[in-house]
């Protein structure tokens, strides 16, 4: 068991490296497999190092979750925001910084959470706070700067404390 | 049977024309910075998903063989375009936005970029 768990240190990473060479080469066979999985065993050895104190990964029906909430989000928010480009008068727009207070610690978690905030139109991550305890959101179109702030927290921090935390 | 799934294809290829345009028409719309930077999220979104969805269904419908490094797009793209679009945000705040311009930063009281300034033990490279 030690044994494996040094030949595979990080088991998802190996499992994600072999799935990707596979998709690069766009076919099932031996011969993609077994490079995707040289790969994904030396990879994840020599990249260990870099890796200290990495959150451990529960609750898989979460990450479903999250990622199918956060398709259906950025396609919502595509039509609310092309509707906002095609026929808002620039003058009526609110642009609007928000304050996003982060119960989050775990880096990996608000860096997933950040990235969220940017793919979702609409609303781009801008800047962490000094020790990272809040996150500046910037809106394309805010009336209610809390109403947004709310909603993050709500849709998308609620479900990343239940992966990472 | 195949014209159905020609009009799929001819469905997913319409939806990210629309986006990627609407996403580059708001680049000459919006007219402070900031705004601006919303509109490559569109199109890197719902633009680019639509032709990788076309060209998926494409592989499989119409010449049945199955083909999702489309799905790899996708994966980069979310890896790298958050991290573009914080580049530029950063480098806005750092040369256009005073701490006063920006809404309270709460107990650490200033944003990252301001901080850097701020900092006082930050080793000195330049001279070795």
């Amino acid at each position: 068991m030690k044994l494996l768990r040094r030949i595979f240190p990080h088991p998802h990473l190996t499992f994600l490296l072999t799935l990707v060479w596979i998709l690069l080469a766009n076919k099932l066979s031996l011969n993609s497999l077994v490079f995707g999985l040289i790969l994904g065993i030396i990879i994840p050895f020599i990249t260990q190092p870099y890796w200290p104190d990495r959150p451990k990964l529960r609750n898989w029906p979460m990450i479903v979750e999250y990622m199918l909430v956060v398709l259906w989000d950025i396609v919502m928010a595509n039509i609310t925001v092309a509707r906002i480009i095609l026929f808002k008068r620039d003058a009526d727009r609110q642009p609007n910084w928000v304050c996003i207070p982060l119960e989050l610690r775990t880096p990996e978690a608000i860096t997933v959470l950040a990235g969220t905030i940017t793919m979702t139109p609409g609303t781009v991550s801008c800047d962490l706070s000094a020790q990272g305890h809040n996150l500046l959101v910037h809106c394309l179109d805010a009336p209610d700067p809390d109403a947004v702030r709310d909603e993050i927290k709500q849709r998308y921090e609620r479900r990343l404390k239940e992966i990472f935390e | 049977m195949t014209s159905i799934f020609e009009f799929l294809i001819a469905f997913f290829l319409i939806v990210s024309g629309i986006f990627g345009f609407v996403g580059s028409f708001g680049m000459i719309k919006l007219k402070d910075p900031m705004s601006r930077l919303h509109a490559p999220t569109k199109a890197t979104t719902l633009g680019v998903g639509g032709v990788l969805l076309a060209s998926i269904f494409h592989s499989v419908m119409i010449e049945h063989h199955l083909s999702l490094h489309e799905l790899l797009i996708t994966l980069f793209l979310f890896l790298t375009a958050p991290i573009t679009a914080l580049f530029i945000a950063k480098w806005h705040i750092h040369r256009h936005e005073l701490p006063s311009d920006l809404p309270d930063a709460g107990e650490d009281e200033l944003w990252a970029t301001h901080a850097i300034e701020q900092v006082e033990d930050v080793p000195d490279h330049s001279t070795n």
